[in-house]
């Protein structure tokens, strides 16, 4: 494999994908039609990588020939996988790219559940920052701004979801003043 | 009873909270009436809450018990729940037990009007999530959906119009017809929406063919250099994407593309100089130029610039130049970046580049180095790895980092940790070996398996290193042998542990142990053969083989039929080398003829007969050396032998020889990742050969290829004509086969010819032309001639050569040929025929029962003065290569610090006669050899004896 260096070329990223805390794949995209090119062995791939990564949060690891940067919230696991010659800095900058956009769609709440219930919102983003394996977008605020997603359309809610909250916070003062 | 609407994202948990019925101590204690909350059914997106119990007074109550759960959540007291519960709570997952035909049928209110864009959405987005699982859509199906989809289009939300064009690009493929959508979406690519223009050329570029795409290239161009970044970066990569589809379409955009490189925006600058390069990668020249222009005008973007890098080593591995050119300079430069990223980038490039010097290396470690300390893991993984690579050849150079590389022994990435200390291994001293080995066995479990190969590797770098080190060394392979792990990490081990039984006889006979022991339970068949292999050649041969039969035994009554088959083979090595053990192995292989496999079976029969002979000569033959010939080429003459039925037997001496495998380990410590490619098993060299020259008529009948030589330069580099020569020795003749290359560019030559002055009795019988010679084409043309008969002895011969032709004159743009030329000829260098171009280098594993089998009927033995030669390695490497004989039993390596050797060769002459050289070699003011040469030939022996005098 250490033939010198990578042939020069945008086609940064082999695959993304994010699985729950049981390995499930919740989103995945596999951008070279070589690798992997069946369902299959794209589920032992992300089998293999799951279990060789969800114990300990590395951020990096080399598996099957392949560079996987990744993190993890909760029970989410994001994944970005690129050759081995590759810049793993470059593949490190998708990975942000992806945590952050997505973190801020979900409101913070990286979560599986949340995640599905926002799928589409967590779709755009991927589209919009790898397009067939290039990258295309690095920094979370123009993919954000592009994918102009909001995360619950229902602001009645979220309202009153915050005042329960606060109206908690003030009941636990009182009971522990009592 | 009170009842209360929540949104229901939040009411699940409580759901799940309760249906666990889980302790939650703030809760009961302060609150214990909320356990007897219960969630009712669900309607639409939201649950109605209804409340028990008599105590229970106010609402702001239970807003208080709903306000406690979420911060026990935030205490991360709830962070995973139940797979059950999660089944229960059926909303905690919307896409868990989506049926495809249900969603399909869903996907009909599309069709409502009017759209509603929140359910729509969700709908596709079941739909790309189910095609995202890997759910099958079958085409009507996809079709009908993709259809309903389109209707989407008339609504203007955003997200839902997004949707829609995601949907496209993942149906692309499955659905027909999807070239409909085309005018919309060109539509939304030149509308005012900005937000839709870059995702729609995007779609678009996903559905278009070659023939669309000139009715959008228009659009496309203008795309290009559209000053909203997004626009312009989406058709860039899109252009991109559609090179390998249409690339004469795209390269019109190359106008394009040079303005959008000099956009302001980073990203569009790093989309642009990708495509600027793709379409001009085959022109040097304009890469060049293309290169000279970034770098000095300075991008600023990260990406752009690692692109740059990556562009400027590859020029600069391509001009094979010296390292002071300007784009080394620019690498250098790129060392003093800002951003990290680019910093490694360069580092990689310096370090990556062949023969660099260590001072080229300096700063580039260094960079490395301060990387090493970075607290992202990924930094100092990236630094840690390229490090490795660094010490495979410069160990010296990372010597400076070994302090940095001990604090990375501990990482708790484990990767990093194994990198840094196959490094040191590397890099450190015999003295260090002992802890590291210990430091990283408290954690070799904890590792994938590529980072064990790693290990592994390292270790067989370090037994070659230091061979006393051996017993530690085997140690560890013997526990990390026992450990769990895959086929290509036991290979590596197995790999090991032969390599250095091999290098280290005194490790041969603990190593054989650990590998008896590892074959006891080895799921790979691969392995045990080997190991089998390994042992009938080594075993016979230890103080005490006669505890090894048990282990090959068991494998005959516990293995699979190609285990078995090897361990009968090794079983008969055993008995041929002992004739104490011989008695007991008949036993054994009595047994086996009763196998219920026809190989092990016809195998035991056979060595049985042969050592019921109890003849050394039968053993040399068919049981230690087996069959030296190619397997294709058998397989051919066999086919070939059996179309054309003649009363005559087969000759095993038409049948072309294996060439001589390649003895030398691989020790090369590449971290892994050979694994993906597909490992097919190439014919060989000759095969090749043969089938090339079998398709030329004038060559049929010359019999099997015998030996094809290395190609010999008949010309200096860089000259007009490049002409190199492979020499292709049959049993009675000779074909010259000559690879020419016409590097100018305004000459097309045709009918080439070389023609061949021999300066002994070789007979030139025929010329075969190449009829044409385009410019940077190449082409061959091939020269037959008759070696002498009557003298066998005269082996060796020089050729003057001349190439001759017919220049037509061309034009170097269009290559159309003048009508008339003339004729020409070009002076080669003189080709040389050698004893070693009758030779055919064959390994004989046995080398003392082949010499025995030969028999000493002509054994000839001379001495001979080597005055020239300064030390035994040179001598035995000078020997080797002048006669072209395999060397055996390892003795082609000189142990240090001796002053004299014996060197065995092996090699079958031309005509099939086997011949073995024993050469002893004293060094003494100059070299002293002694050549004895044994042949089934009177006239090879003398043949070999006269030119090596």
């Amino acid at each position: 494999m250490d033939s010198t260096s990578p042939e020069p070329s945008l086609y940064t990223v082999k695959a993304v994908f994010i699985l729950d805390n049981d390995g499930n794949r919740l989103l995945s995209k596999y951008y070279d039609p070589e690798l992997y090119p069946s369902m299959k062995e794209q589920k032992t791939f992300e089998r293999n990588v799951f279990n060789k990564t969800h114990k300990a949060d590395n951020e990096i690891a080399f598996l099957e020939g392949m560079t996987i940067v990744y993190k993890s919230s909760i029970d989410l696991f994001f994944y970005v996988v690129g050759s081995a010659q590759e810049n793993e800095l470059m593949l490190m900058s998708v990975l942000n790219c992806l945590f952050d956009s997505t973190s801020h769609i979900l409101r913070k709440n990286v979560e599986r559940r949340c995640l599905l219930e926002n799928m589409e919102g967590v779709f755009l983003v991927v589209d919009e920052i790898i397009d067939g394996g290039v990258i295309l977008e690095s920094d979370p605020q123009q993919v954000l701004q592009k994918v102009n997603y909001r995360a619950d359309e229902n602001p009645l809610t979220e309202q009153s979801v915050a005042q329960v909250l606060q109206s908690a916070k003030e009941q636990i003062k009182w009971s522990i003043l009592k | 009873m009170h009842g209360l609407l929540f949104s229901w994202d939040f009411l699940i948990r409580v759901t799940v909270r309760m249906c666990q019925k889980r302790p939650l101590p703030l809760l009961t204690r302060k609150y214990s009436d909320v356990s007897s909350v219960d969630v009712d059914v669900a309607t639409g997106r939201q649950f109605s809450l209804r409340l028990r119990g008599s105590s229970f007074s106010s609402v702001a109550r239970l807003r208080a018990a709903f306000g406690l759960i979420c911060q026990l959540r935030a205490f991360k007291m709830i962070k995973k729940f139940d797979k059950k519960d999660e089944e229960s709570g059926s909303g905690s997952n919307p896409f868990q037990h989506l049926e495809k035909s249900a969603v399909l049928q869903e996907a009909r209110i599309f069709n409502e009007t009017p759209i509603n864009p929140r359910r729509c959405l969700h709908i596709l987005t079941k739909i790309i999530y189910l095609l995202n699982q890997g759910e099958h859509f079958g085409t009507t199906e996809a079709t009908e959906a993709f259809f309903a989809m389109t209707r989407l289009f008339q609504s203007n939300d955003q997200t839902l119009r997004r949707m829609c064009y995601l949907t496209i690009k993942e149906m692309a493929n499955i659905s027909e017809d999807v070239i409909i959508v085309t005018s919309s979406l060109t539509k939304d690519m030149t509308g005012k929406e900005d937000v839709y223009r870059g995702p729609a050329i995007r779609a678009l570029c996903r559905i278009t063919d070659t023939t669309m795409l000139q009715a959008i290239e228009r659009y496309m161009k203008q795309a290009i250099v559209d000053k909203v970044p997004s626009v312009s970066s989406s058709a860039l990569v899109s252009s991109l994407h559609m090179v390998k589809m249409s690339y004469d379409v795209v390269k019109r955009w190359v106008n394009e593309a040079q303005e959008a490189a000099s956009s302001d925006n980073i990203m569009v600058q790093y989309h642009a100089l990708g495509l600027l390069y793709h379409l001009r990668k085959n022109d040097r020249l304009a890469v060049t130029k293309m290169l000279n222009k970034f770098t000095k005008s300075g991008l600023k973007s990260p990406f752009a610039y690692c692109m740059l890098i990556r562009i400027a080593s590859k020029l600069l591995d391509e001009t094979e130049g010296g390292h002071d050119s300007p784009l080394f300079d620019f690498i250098e430069s790129c060392l003093r970046n800002k951003n990290e990223m680019v910093v490694y980038e360069a580092a990689s490039a310096i370090v990556h580049m062949p023969n660099c010097t260590a001072r080229e290396l300096a700063p580039a470690v260094s960079v490395l180095q301060l990387f090493c300390s970075s607290p992202k893991a990924a930094l100092r993984y990236a630094a840690v790895r390229t490090l490795n690579k660094v010490a495979m050849k410069h160990p010296s150079a990372v010597t400076a980092c070994n302090l940095d590389l001990e604090n990375l022994i501990t990482d708790s990435n484990r990767s990093i940790a194994t990198l840094a200390i196959t490094t040191l291994l590397k890099t450190g001293s015999e003295s260090s070996v002992d802890r590291l080995m210990k430091q990283i066995s408290s954690f070799v479990s904890e590792i994938s398996d590529e980072f064990k190969v790693v290990v592994v590797q390292a270790i067989s770098a370090l037994c070659q290193k230091y061979p006393r080190k051996h017993s530690v060394m085997m140690n560890f392979l013997s526990n990390m042998l026992r450990d769990d792990g895959g086929f290509e990490y036991k290979r590596a081990i197995v790999d090991c542990i032969i390599s250095i039984i091999e290098e280290n006889p005194e490790s041969k006979e603990t190593g054989l142990a650990h590998l008896c022991e590892f074959i006891e339970d080895c799921e790979h068949t691969v392995l045990a053969t080997k190991i089998l292999h390994l042992m009938g050649k080594e075993g016979p041969r230890t103080p005490q083989p006669s505890k090894y039969i048990r282990f090959i035994f068991n494998r005959v009554v516990l293995e699979s039929e190609a285990v078995r088959a090897a361990a009968v083979s090794a079983l008969a090595k055993f008995g041929a080398q002992n004739d104490d053990l011989l008695p007991s192995v008949l036993v054994l292989l009595q047994r086996c003829m009763m196998d219920s496999d026809d190989e092990v079976r016809d195998r035991a029969t056979f060595y049985m007969n042969v050592l019921q002979q109890k003849q050394k000569a039968l053993n040399a033959a068919y049981i230690f050396n087996g069959l030296s010939v190619s397997i294709p080429g058998l397989e051919k003459s066999l086919h070939q032998y059996t179309l054309e039925p003649s009363e005559k037997p087969f000759d095993m001496k038409t049948v072309p020889l294996a060439t001589a495998p390649i003895t030398e380990q691989k020790t090369e410590i590449a971290p892994v990742a050979t694994s993906k490619l597909p490992e097919k098993l190439a014919p060989s060299r000759q095969d090749i050969y043969q089938e090339q020259l079998a398709a030329i008529p004038e060559f049929q009948g010359l019999g099997p290829l015998f030996k094809s030589s290395e190609p010999v330069q008949l010309t200096e580099a860089e000259t007009e004509y490049v002409v190199r020569c492979i020499k292709h020795t049959f049993a009675g003749h000779m074909v010259f086969q000559f690879d020419c290359t016409n590097t100018l560019n305004d000459q097309l030559l045709q009918k080439v010819v070389v023609q061949m002055e021999p300066s002994e009795a070789y007979e030139v019988v025929h010329c075969v032309p190449a009829p044409s010679l385009p410019y940077s084409q190449p082409g061959s043309c091939y020269t037959l001639i008759r070696l002498p008969d009557d003298d066998p002895t005269a082996v060796s011969c020089t050729f003057s050569c001349t190439m001759k032709y017919l220049v037509r004159d061309c034009d170097p743009n269009t290559g159309e040929p003048d009508d008339d030329g003339y004729d020409d000829e070009y002076v080669l260098e003189d080709l040389e025929v050698t004893v070693a171009d009758h030779i055919q280098k064959v390994l004989k594993p046995n080398f003392g029962a082949a010499w025995e089998e030969v028999g000493d009927e002509f054994e000839k033995e001379e001495t001979f003065a080597l005055a020239s030669v300064r030390t035994l390695d040179e001598a035995v490497g000078n020997i080797i290569n002048f006669l072209g004989m395999q060397p055996c039993e390892r003795s082609d390596k000189v142990p240090e610090n001796k002053n004299s050797h014996i060197l065995f060769l092996a090699g079958v002459f031309r005509g099939g006669h086997d011949v073995l050289v024993r050469a002893r070699l004293a060094l003494a003011d100059g070299v002293t050899m002694q050549v004895t040469v044994r042949s089934g030939d009177e006239n090879v022996v003398d043949v070999i004896l006269a030119s090596v005098g």
